[in-house]
């Protein structure tokens, strides 16, 4: 055996977070006892991160074919077609468990870990969003996280290059111990010229490119893959460290060597670094990977064995190079002025071998290491559901105008400008569609045509309904993409939950991801790519479900988008869809009444269906000046969120008869969106909205600085853009007692 | 107009500014590589665009500023070249030494990323001469460091030879001394000879009217008439 090498005990095997059982089933693989370094290895294959031993058996219904999807899930990104011979290639990531313990670097390397696996594809970044969920303001460490975390995102996609150009951002108590942050990233490329990670051939050089290795990360993915306790703070070694220069000129260099034909296969180092890229090429190609570690390119002198293949150091990329181009790929990459060594061959023995000063460190079957894993059918419990809430039946002493300036003054609800105003959101030259509306529109190349996106979740809805809440999710970020005019396409999920041991959190990752299912399926909406991050908990208390989906579009034509901002005076305002007044779990009872109560609003996926697509169509028609689609907050927020955007107030008609006018105010109702047209085209939108079937409603018109509704006090526009703007502001600057 | 984009390792507006350039011009512009000695031959603008020269890890634009294409850099604006620096490009001008001061950490400590207006203060310059001097242009910034910080008599020189061609200001025009803590809301100046101007926003952000406002666009008519007045 290696001299000097720690045995192999219980105690080891549970500090690489193995079960004995888990232990056992390896051993019995290998035919005997593993090498410290082998240990090593396993524990990163085999965690809950790399390993989705999990999830696995469930995300297997969610559908994930399409005419226009390139590749699915099981590569480093999704690919889907969008015409003229270009792709799309996206996908969504967690970086929650680092960004808790180190914010600035943790969401940093969050933002440069999902460009990575881009720009592995052969795809240039063009846009990034994000999706983040903070604990209470009230809680001590909230504002620094926050803080750090947009400081850390802005920091690596600004230096980068890439815009920043959507998100979400969301705070309750539940998220106090245990933030999230989910990086998206979307690329475009050739649709024929898309890298895989397959490697083919015996005896080509396996060639590692870009930074050094280095100590960070060491047990990164381990650490991910567990929950948090009291001494979290002694993880931070365990955060790597984000080189947002090195990523861009791995970028730069990357894309140039794939111009120039010189690559067969190639894979990113991302979690469990230099061990889950080499076991993935060679795996996928059928191939062994002998690797000389030797030759890896270090930062820190006497790296061991087991410290190199574990760390996770950044900004690093492995691949099998065409023999004959080898020359010319380290020119460029000299060029420039990145690393490159060639630490291994593809053989013909579907062994990985590691060796190291002429030691063989590791000898471990290769696709056993991936398709041998343990994959668990967890035990679930089935969700309780919650009663309907009877809007009648929620006693109210806040009037209408009250509840709508506590509403869009709310953590939740608030302009989150002082956030995204830290990021480059403009550069590229593309950026259609800022921050701030239902989707971000990049334009494509020279246009017309151009991509939404969109990032969307309610967790108040998992929790209360993990079935209903995994569709609305989806539901909803198709309803953004419909709303700015696109056709919706194909969706990342970035799956955040807590302990799945627990058969109550297991029940909310089934349910959730049915849910999820069951939307993409019936808006023909698959899944891609994604991602999925459990032991979100800290001291037993699990985070709210919150199934992140990262959605994307195509529009043909930009000039044919939709905007929520109001245009001009005199314009007729209509609703499209019905409003039963749906209060369970609405931001309106959590919010201005502090009851997270009764069950969330039913989605009905055909409807939703049918009222998109009429929205699509009165766009494309140019019927309409602005739409926006109703969520958080329901009607009275989304007008108040049109008439901010543009300073133009509205006059409205009372609230119908049979309902309570809080619930048809601020109710949640789905499948709903506001539309405004000039009164001209209003006969043509009425006879389309009665052909389709839909349901739309007159609200009122356009006009003067300030929102009317009858028996209420107007509302000025910029009082309420006031209000709207202030909150987050003054929180970080620490001017808020909350 | 033969303009010549500069790539240092970590530059990322260079596509933009190459973009925006055929946009106006409808000429290519060269891009040239930072170990270049010589600048394309007949080259008449020299732009160097905005992003994060060698990660701004050392001071902003620092490294890049002695880069071996910096000397021809330096020869061409000898000779009266026109030179347009951005952003980085600003800060890399200003410790290449082809503009006074420095550019430090924005006041608020944060990047921002925002439209803002500035004031043209003249448009007698190769640069301005499409604009009023006095009217105000909206155009983005998207900078961390971008507070223009000289000493008082490098200041003083500024202003009494007028050297100053934009200032951070409000729409109708006021000067806006708090915007990233500039000394005197200085956003873009010139050097003695007006054949080298610095700015901290991106005026090649705002010259295509399918993204958005066009107020960068009078810039480069601006370059192009001046050069194609010569």
């Amino acid at each position: 055996m290696i001299p000097n090498e720690p045995k192999i005990t219980p105690e080891l095997v549970a500090e690489h977070g193995l079960k004995p059982d888990e232990y056992e089933r390896f051993r019995k693989l290998i035919g005997r006892e593993p090498s410290f370094t082998e240990l090593g290895i396993v524990s990163a294959m085999w965690n809950e991160h790399c390993s989705y031993k999990s999830s696995k058996v469930h995300l297997r219904g969610l559908p994930t074919k399409a005419p226009w999807v390139i590749q699915g899930p099981g590569e480093n990104a999704g690919v889907i077609d969008i015409g003229d011979g270009l792709a799309c290639v996206f996908k969504m990531e967690s970086h929650n468990h680092p960004s808790f313990i180190e914010p600035y670097q943790g969401a940093a390397t969050g933002v440069g870990g999902i460009l990575r696996d881009v720009f592995t594809m052969g795809a240039r970044p063009i846009a990034c969003l994000n999706a983040l969920r903070f604990g209470d303001p009230k809680h001590p460490r909230t504002r620094s996280l926050v803080s750090g975390v947009v400081a850390g995102i802005g920091g690596y996609g600004n230096s980068f290059g890439v815009p920043t150009v959507g998100g979400s951002v969301g705070f309750h108590p539940r998220y106090d111990g245990n933030i999230l942050v989910n990086a998206m990233a979307v690329g475009l490329a050739e649709k024929d010229k898309i890298f895989y990670a397959k490697a083919t051939g015996v005896g080509r050089p396996v060639v590692y490119l870009g930074s050094k290795t280095g100590r960070d990360g060491i047990h990164g993915a381990t650490m991910a893959s567990a929950e948090f306790g009291e001494n979290s703070d002694e993880k931070r070694p365990t955060v790597q460290v984000g080189d947002p220069f090195a990523e861009k000129l791995l970028l730069e260099a990357s894309l140039e060597i794939m111009a120039k034909g010189c690559v067969i296969a190639i894979q990113d180092m991302g979690a469990a670094g230099l061990t889950c890229s080499a076991v993935e090429m060679g795996a996928k190609g059928d191939l062994g990977v002998t690797l000389d570690l030797d030759s890896v390119p270090t930062r820190e002198a006497a790296m061991t064995a087991y410290e190199m293949m574990l760390s996770e150091s950044q900004e690093r990329m492995l691949m099998v190079l065409k023999p004959e181009k080898e020359k010319e790929a380290e020119e460029i990459f000299k060029k420039w002025g990145l690393d490159f060594a060639i630490v291994g061959k593809t053989t013909d023995t579907s062994r990985f071998i590691v060796r190291y000063h002429g030691d063989v460190m590791a000898d471990l079957p290769i696709k056993e290491l991936g398709d041998q894993a343990p994959e668990y059918n967890r035990p679930y419990a089935e969700p309780k559901k919650l009663p309907v809430l009877d809007p009648q039946s929620v006693p109210c002493s806040v009037s209408i105008v009250e509840a709508l300036q506590k509403l869009i003054g709310s953590p939740d609800l608030c302009s989150k400008r002082w956030v995204w105003e830290q990021y480059d959101h403009i550069i590229l030259n593309n950026t259609i569609q800022r921050p701030g509306g239902d989707a971000a529109v990049v334009r494509v190349e020279d246009g017309p045509k151009a991509l939404a996106m969109t990032t969307d979740v309610t967790p108040r809805y998992c929790e209360a309904d993990p079935f209903e809440g995994g569709k609305q999710a989806v539901a909803e970020a198709w309803r953004n993409l419909t709303a700015v005019g696109a056709r919706p396409l194909a969706i990342t999920d970035n799956l955040n939950f807590g302990n799945p041991e627990r058969p109550e959190i297991m029940g909310q990752f089934v349910y959730c991801v049915r849910g999820i299912a069951e939307a993409c399926k019936v808006l023909d909406f698959p899944v891609v790519s994604g991602n999925v991050s459990l032991y979100n908990e800290t001291n037993g208390r699990g985070i709210l479900p919150t199934p992140t989906i990262g959605g994307v579009g195509v529009l043909d034509d930009l000039s044919k988008s939709a905007t929520l901002v109001f245009k001009s005076e005199g314009e007729e305002i209509l609703l499209v869809g019905d409003t039963k007044g749906w209060l369970g779990q609405s931001s309106f009872l959590a919010t201005v009444l502090g009851r997270e109560e009764g069950a969330p609003p039913p989605v009905d996926l055909a409807l939703e269906k049918k009222n998109g697509d009429f929205v699509r169509s009165l766009i494309g028609q140019g019927l309409t000046t602005a739409v926006h689609d109703l969520s958080d907050g329901g009607l009275l927020v989304a007008l108040a969120e049109m008439a901010m955007a543009s300073g133009i107030g509205a006059v409205l008609k009372a609230s119908p008869a049979g309902i309570s006018p809080h619930a048809y105010w601020f109710g949640e109702d789905q499948a709903r969106y506001l539309i405004t047209m000039k009164s001209a085209d209003l006969p043509k939108a009425v006879a389309a909205a009665s052909k389709a079937g839909v349901l739309l409603r007159h609200l009122g018109t356009t006009g003067g600085r300030q929102l009317t509704l009858p028996g209420c006090d107007p509302i000025l526009v910029s009082s309420l853009h006031k209000l709207h703007e202030s909150w987050l502001p003054s929180y970080m600057a620490g001017e808020l007692a909350v | 107009m033969k303009a010549a984009v500069l790539v240092f390792p970590g530059i990322n507006r260079e596509r933009d500014m190459a973009r925006s350039l055929q946009l106006v011009s409808g000429k290519e512009a060269a891009m040239v590589w930072h170990t270049d000695r010589e600048l394309p031959k007949g080259t008449d603008l020299v732009v160097i665009p905005g992003g994060f020269s060698y990660g701004d890890y050392l001071r902003c634009g620092a490294i890049a500023a002695r880069s071996p294409v910096m000397e021809a850099v330096r020869k061409h604006a000898d000779k009266g070249g026109l030179v347009l620096a951005v952003c980085n490009g600003f800060q890399i001008a200003c410790e290449a030494g082809l503009l006074p001061g420095v550019l430090m950490r924005n006041a608020r400590m944060k990047f921002m990323c925002k439209e803002v207006h500035m004031r043209v203060e003249r448009s007698d310059t190769p640069f301005t001469r499409r604009y009023n001097a006095g009217s105000v242009i909206r155009v983005p910034v998207a900078h961390g460091e971008g507070n223009y910080v000289a000493d008082a008599e490098t200041l003083a020189r500024l202003e009494g030879e007028n050297l100053v061609a934009f200032r951070y200001a409000s729409a109708d025009g006021v000067v806006d001394p708090h915007f990233n803590g500039s000394m005197n809301a200085i956003a873009g100046i010139l050097s003695e000879k007006l054949n080298v101007l610095g700015l901290m926003p991106h005026p090649e952000n705002h010259v295509d009217p399918i993204v958005g406002p066009t107020d960068g666009r009078r810039l480069f008519e601006s370059l192009i008439e001046t050069l194609e007045a010569a």
